[in-house]
């Protein structure tokens, strides 16, 4: 008999490892995990304030004496997910096209949130690169920790809240622009009856969510919008099944956040009469009969003049938070169904919101509870947003306990 | 009528359970012919970006392209799978370390990413996706009609092949010696059947439904080509072949099963019923551990139909 058992080790071992491995599938797929994390742990602006030392930010030269400037992006994701990391890797291209021969990039993809990370990190330093960008929240411990040991070294870390000398933070206002897509999901909607994709119930995901209710609610009062928490930052079976369990339900218009397969594009295009805000991509080129818009981020807007100030010998650690108006965030182009008259509302309100971005959160503001979180005229501070932790009035479903 | 709850989990349940069972029964037959393929995974990426390439590239008729793409996810699942043959078969490698090499060297990170990245297939739509079809008319038909009726032609293929896969190893003579190879492949070889022969050839026809698997995410679920789009399917389907006794008809059910509590976890969340979403998605996995754990009993394997040599390498000396 015990042969028997010997036998049934690999499976039992592979069935093991095959849990393992789809149970830690959350993480290994999409990087925005780490973004949308960010705001969980501590509002991304306390860490400076709290760190900065008192004489004023420390200018740290990582220029190479000779040569050009190497430069490394580290990405969670492999480079063509068609989302995150490949919007990562349009960043890091650009920056190259933008110096030329001045600055040397190279990428290493597909690390997993874990210990390879300082190894990555370490090796990236070894082949001289002195300015590394990282671009997953769970990089974040190995970051601050290969960053203290090389203090000749730039960091800089999307989506965290950890800075240091020589470890910055960037970020962008995801939810003016999802306020926007909003904003075409609720004029294009017939039935004033919207789904919502959520991957994580966390501030970031949150906000997106209120920000597209409160836009669609701005073109119609009576819109309604169903959220479904995915509980995964990608997985295209499921976010279609979603989808289509949402379209059985009677919504005729998508919208998603940290879920940014084209799983939701085809289950509306295989649908008659629904329509899709995207997100992270732009798909209008793909889906032109359903698609309506999505917000859609430029790393570069960022990098290039960060790398400049590497050259320059300027460059100091910080916290950025990109908008409307620097370009850092965008409305990707409009689908055909977005009629001329929905496009000048947008385009009206996206001047509003370039000048003051999340102005969109000023009360009145009621949660689906009924109470009311922003007396008139009052805004939500940069901390409230980045903690954000109640549906609006108008969204369908309740934030999963955790 | 149709938009009764149960009428949507199932026939979702079909559509999503079909690569599961197409992988599933690739699994069936290598496993009875005493090879472990944990390569499946990989071998169904490799499938799935396989399938996608053709699909842009191959013209002619919808039907045709769509064939040809099912064909050709189907001969790169299966030369994977030779590949894996050739290490457990010919070299006599460990067959868990040679599985799990081929789904990281296939997988997400391996080649069927940098197949998708040279051959550009990736974020591009796949021109002719497969679709439900209306058979008969009758898709509107209540109850029935979305549940039998509004499939995709894969999923027909599929329930054919589960009773052409029935038939073959339990009223054919090669299903028989196919049997005997994997129970006793001491007796086999002794009856003049060729062990090399029947477990090469069931491993690559195995990895080559585990390619049609891949290529139903490629084509019919997303459909574009996304890395690593399978999350974990091919596991799902090794658990199956255990979770089905090694029968084609019980892996069919036991897929849609699967793929109804994936179903009905979406269905319950749009319909904001309050349920905890991580238990409505953990399903699935609580599902494969506790089968596991049943038929990893000392009885469940004697009486279930584990084939007794499975897992183990033919060595012709060896007694």
């Amino acid at each position: 008999m015990k042969r028997t058992n010997k036998k049934f080790a690999p499976v039992l071992l592979t069935a093991a490892f095959a849990i393992g491995l789809v149970a830690c599938g959350g993480d290994d797929g999409d990087s925005s995990s780490s973004s949308e994390a960010a705001g969980t742990e501590a509002p991304a602006t306390e860490a400076p304030s709290s760190e900065a030392p008192s004489e004023g930010p420390v200018v740290v030269d990582c220029a190479p004496e000779e040569g050009p400037l190497k430069a490394a992006w580290v990405y969670v994701g492999p480079t063509n997910d068609g989302g995150w990391t490949q919007a990562h890797d349009e960043g890091r291209q650009a920056v190259q096209e933008h110096f030329g021969d001045a600055v040397e990039t190279t990428y290493k993809e597909n690390v997993p949130e874990g210990p390879e990370v300082a190894q990555a990190l370490e090796d990236l330093i070894a082949d001289g690169n002195t300015v590394i960008f990282g671009t997953s929240f769970g990089f974040q411990d190995a970051f601050v920790e290969v960053a203290a040991k090389h203090p000749d070294v730039c960091f800089e870390f999307a989506t965290g809240y950890l800075t240091s000398d020589n470890m910055a933070q960037f970020y962008g206002a995801a939810e003016d622009t999802d306020y926007l897509a909003g904003m075409a999901a609720g004029a294009a909607s017939a039935t004033g009856n919207l789904g919502y994709l959520a991957s994580f119930p966390i501030p970031e995901v949150v906000r997106g969510a209120n920000a597209w209710t409160m836009g669609a609610r701005a073109m119609n009062p009576e819109a309604t919008v169903k959220v479904v928490w995915l509980n995964t930052w990608f997985d295209p079976a499921k976010e279609k099944q979603a989808a289509e369990a949402l379209i059985a339900e009677g919504v005729d218009v998508l919208g998603q956040k940290g879920v940014d397969s084209p799983a939701t594009g085809d289950a509306a295009l295989a649908a008659t009469g629904v329509l899709w805000t995207g997100y992270n991509t732009d798909q209008s080129a793909n889906y032109p009969s359903v698609w309506l818009t999505a917000t859609t981020y430029h790393w570069d807007v960022y990098e290039i003049p960060r790398i400049q100030q590497v050259l320059d010998g300027t460059w100091t650690s910080g916290n950025y938070y990109g908008s409307l108006a620097d370009g850092f965030v965008t409305l990707a182009p409009y689908g055909e169904s977005v009629s001329a008259e929905t496009r000048a509302a947008i385009d009206a309100r996206l001047e509003e919101l370039k000048a003051t971005p999340g102005s969109q959160f000023t009360g009145p503001i009621k949660d689906n509870q009924g109470n009311e979180v922003l007396a008139e005229g009052v805004t939500h501070t940069f901390d409230e947003l980045m903690s954000m932790a109640y549906l609006v009035e108008g969204i369908n479903g309740e934030i999963p306990a955790s | 009528m149709n938009s009764n709850i149960f009428v949507i989990i199932i026939s979702s349940a079909i559509f999503y359970g079909t690569p599961l069972f197409y992988a599933a029964l690739g699994g069936i037959l290598t496993e009875r012919s005493g090879v472990l393929n944990l390569g499946v995974e990989g071998t169904m990426l490799i499938g799935g970006v396989s399938g996608a390439w053709a699909c842009l590239h191959i013209g002619g008729s919808a039907w045709f392209t769509v064939t040809m793409s099912i064909l050709v996810g189907a001969l790169a699942g299966g030369l994977v799978s030779t590949l894996l043959a050739f290490l457990c078969i010919t070299l006599k490698t460990n067959q868990t370390v040679a599985g799990l090499a081929i789904t990281i060297f296939a997988g997400a990170v391996g080649l069927s990413s940098y197949f998708a990245n040279i051959w550009k297939v990736a974020k591009t739509p796949v021109p002719r996706p497969i679709r439900t079809m209306d058979v008969f008319g009758l898709a509107d038909t209540p109850v029935l009609g979305p549940i039998l009726f509004r499939q995709t032609s894969l999923t027909y293929v599929s329930w054919l092949l589960a009773i052409v896969a029935t038939v073959y190893l339990f009223r054919t003579r090669v299903g028989l010696q196919l049997r005997a190879v994997g129970e006793s492949p001491q007796t086999a070889d002794a009856m003049g059947i060729s062990v090399i022969r029947y477990r090469y050839i069931h491993t690559i026809l195995g990895g080559a439904l585990a390619g049609i698997g891949g290529v139903f995410y490629s084509l019919a679920i997303v459909p574009t080509w996304v890395d690593g789009m399978t999350k974990g399917a091919g596991w799902i389907a090794i658990a199956l072949v255990i979770f089905g006794f090694w029968r084609p008809s019980l892996t069919l059910l036991g897929a849609y099963l699967f793929g109804a509590l994936q179903s009905l976890s979406s269905t319950l969340k749009a319909r904001g019923v309050d349920i905890s979403g991580d238990i409505l998605d953990a399903l699935p996995f609580i599902m494969t551990i506790v089968v596991l754990v049943l038929v990893s009993s000392r009885f469940a394997h004697r009486r279930l139909g584990a084939p007794a040599a499975l897992g183990v390498p033919y060595e012709r000396e060896e007694r």
